[in-house]
């Protein structure tokens, strides 16, 4: 077993986002908060930028509205010309719809696997499952956890620090080697 | 001056333009998530197995029975017959897939516009929308006749080199309702995610730990997960918002291609969207009414709640409502002698007259009750005018869909439909089936979207007093 980060409790979310504005100025890198709903503010005092989800999306949906002009193009203009009321073999009336709505299946899919990817999901299992009041997160809880692997971590300072910022039930979870 | 300012600051609103709150009673975090989480884990109760019981007879023995039959003698057992080709399956099928759309137009359009009264009826009309798309999906699979043929509708490479249509909006139909129904799935399950870790973490049991466990896939709540999470919600939001409008204007455009006087109507898609909005928003009244109050959930689907959805339900009544006004209009100013004759023939026909003024009297007249804040309060009012506009909505699309199709344009070729028994076992057993998915959906998964309304609470904001700010506006 080795240490894998101090996790601290707190009451309310603002007193977590005051918090974390501390912990962030102390110089810590490696924390994160946990919460059971996105806390508005909490973003610009992690620093976090734009998510990429909208990207995975962007491509899968891209992706899917040129396969699907490519695969109308194919089937009803190269492979298989057919003529039906003299129209024409191959316009973008007759493709963009059913392309555009691949478009959608593709986006869809896109931000859903996007989010799963960059959140690193599915897993089974985390090692602050283990921490003894973590299931509170989902309850109404707010936790603020510094990981041990960031540079400043001391399994002292960084307790004291957590501790004048106002954290509760401060503990240390171990995750196995 | 400093001082007038600071009184200013501290000044409310007049009561009747504050906003009412999204839940009512104040209650904290750790109560809400007991309350939104108890159904799901309670004991499962008597009314529970009265509805099932029935529901899931009609899914699991009827409509298996009406689908046997049809499939293997054809669908010769429905009335359909020349001329009237379309019957209850068209009708049933718009009728379905515009029951879902309110769902998608409550859970993703009304997220984009920041109604934060959404979060507490989101879930519920997501799940409406998932299961009456699955029943609308049945109805053209088994109405192509050949139901083993159904994969010819798929771009699929086979020896016979035959590939699918794609010039007609029929062919569009099923990329559209294929996706719908895909898509409205994603939305609904990945909305579900942070709530399967709620209840994973409050379970007592350890198949319940580790069903709710897997379908959370190691859910933690962190910044980071909520911060890629919002992201793709919002994305996903705007896709399925896209879906609402283009579904049913593809339905809309298998009507309006053809050359029948009542169907060939440029106004058709947005008639479509519009009708099936409405008619969605009286099954979500339909729905959340009872189960408020059997559930306990009344602080939680407020009065104030309904009265949106009936404000909503409203609006697009009035819409519809002008669409009669121009669809008569037009066929009027057309000078069409076909188009005259099917429209003076809704109200004043020889057949289906009733169902004209049927229409007309709910569409229409009742709609327009909707207008007075005393009917938006009261749930025996709402409850009734959801179940008229379902009927009413119905009786539209069978006009449309009959009514034009019985006295076409040469009189030798006139005939009547009458559905028979296996359209409306078929009927019954669709209902059954969406009502039983719904009981399993209301009692096993998580009904209201917890965390989301957790979020919209003043407990939940960092910047409201109750959720830890000091100072600041109450």
């Amino acid at each position: 077993m080795k240490p894998y980060g101090l996790i601290a409790e707190f009451d309310t979310p603002a007193a977590l986002l005051a918090a974390a504005e501390k912990v962030r100025d102390a110089g810590y890198r490696r924390w994160d908060v946990f919460t059971p709903f996105p806390i508005h503010g909490i973003d610009k005092v992690m620093g976090l930028k734009n998510s990429l989800a909208g990207w995975f999306s962007l491509a899968m949906g891209g992706g899917a509205f040129l396969s699907g002009m490519g695969l109308l193009w194919y089937t009803n203009a190269f492979d298989y010309p057919l003529i039906v009321g003299g129209k024409p073999m191959y316009s973008i009336p007759m493709s963009f719809v059913p392309s555009y709505i691949l478009l959608v299946m593709g986006g869809a899919i896109g931000a859903l696997v996007g989010m799963l990817a960059l959140n690193q999901l599915p897993r089974l299992h985390h090692p602050l499952f283990n921490g003894s009041r973590f299931h509170l997160v989902s309850r109404d809880r707010f936790l603020l956890v510094i990981g041990a692997n960031d540079d400043q971590f001391c399994a002292v300072k960084t307790r004291q620090l957590l501790e004048a910022v106002g954290g509760a039930h401060i503990e240390l979870v171990e995750e196995e080697a | 001056m400093a001082e007038a300012t600071t009184n200013l600051k501290s000044l409310l609103p007049p009561a009747e333009l504050q906003r009412a709150p999204v839940v009512e009673n104040n209650r904290g975090l750790g109560l809400l998530t007991d309350q939104l989480s108890a159904f799901a884990e309670g004991k499962i109760p008597r009314w529970w197995w009265i509805l099932f019981l029935p529901s899931a007879f009609c899914a699991l023995v009827l409509l298996p029975v009406c689908l046997f039959y049809q499939v293997t003698t054809g669908v010769g057992v429905w009335g359909n017959n020349h001329p009237v080709m379309w019957g209850l399956d068209i009708v049933n099928f718009i009728w379905w897939v515009g029951v879902a759309h309110a769902g998608t137009l409550i859970s993703a359009l009304l997220f984009l516009t920041r109604q934060h009264w959404r979060t507490t009826i989101g879930r519920m009309a997501e799940a409406m929308t998932v299961f009456s798309v699955m029943m609308a999906g049945l109805y053209p699979a088994i109405h192509v006749g050949r139901a083993w043929f159904d994969w010819f509708m798929f771009p699929v490479p086979t020896y016979n080199a035959l590939w699918p249509q794609f010039r007609s909006p029929l062919m569009w139909d099923v990329f559209a309702v294929n996706t719908y129904m895909m898509v409205s799935m994603l939305f609904w399950f990945m909305g579900m995610i942070p709530d399967f870790a709620v209840l994973r973490d409050r379970a007592t049991t350890r198949v319940r730990k580790v069903i709710f466990g897997f379908l959370a896939m190691g859910w933690t709540g962190s910044a980071h997960q909520w911060h890629h999470y919002e992201k793709a919600y919002v994305v996903l939001s705007g896709l399925c918002t896209l879906l609402v409008f283009t579904v049913s204007s593809i339905v809309g455009l298998d009507f309006c291609t053809a050359q029948i006087a009542g169907w060939h109507a440029t106004i058709f898609p947005l008639y479509f969207v519009i009708g099936a909005v409405f008619c969605g928003f009286g099954m979500v009244l339909v729905i959340l009414i009872p189960l408020r109050k059997w559930c306990g959930l009344q602080d939680i689907i407020t009065l104030s709640h309904l009265d949106k959805v009936a404000k909503l339900a409203l609006v697009a009544g009035l819409i519809i409502d002008y669409i009669y006004a121009m669809e008569f209009f037009i066929a009027w100013y057309s000078g069409d002698p076909y188009e005259r004759w099917v429209f003076g023939h809704r109200l004043f026909g020889h057949q289906y007259w009733f169902l004209g003024w049927t229409l007309i009297g709910i569409n229409v007249l009742v709609t327009q009750l909707l207008w007075f804040k005393k009917i938006r309060r009261s749930l025996l009012a709402l409850f009734i005018i959801g179940v008229l506009i379902n009927i009413g909505m119905w009786t539209e699309r069978f006009v449309i869909v009959v009514g034009s199709l019985y006295q076409d344009f040469l009189p030798a070729n006139w005939g009547t439909y009458l559905p028979t028994r296996w359209d409306v076992g078929l009927y019954i057993g669709t209902l059954g089936t969406f009502f039983m998915l719904y009981l399993l959906f209301v009692k096993f998964l998580p009904m209201i979207a917890i965390s989301e309304v957790k979020g919209a609470t003043p407990q939940g904001n960092p910047h409201h007093p109750l959720g830890g700010a000091k100072g600041g506006r109450p």
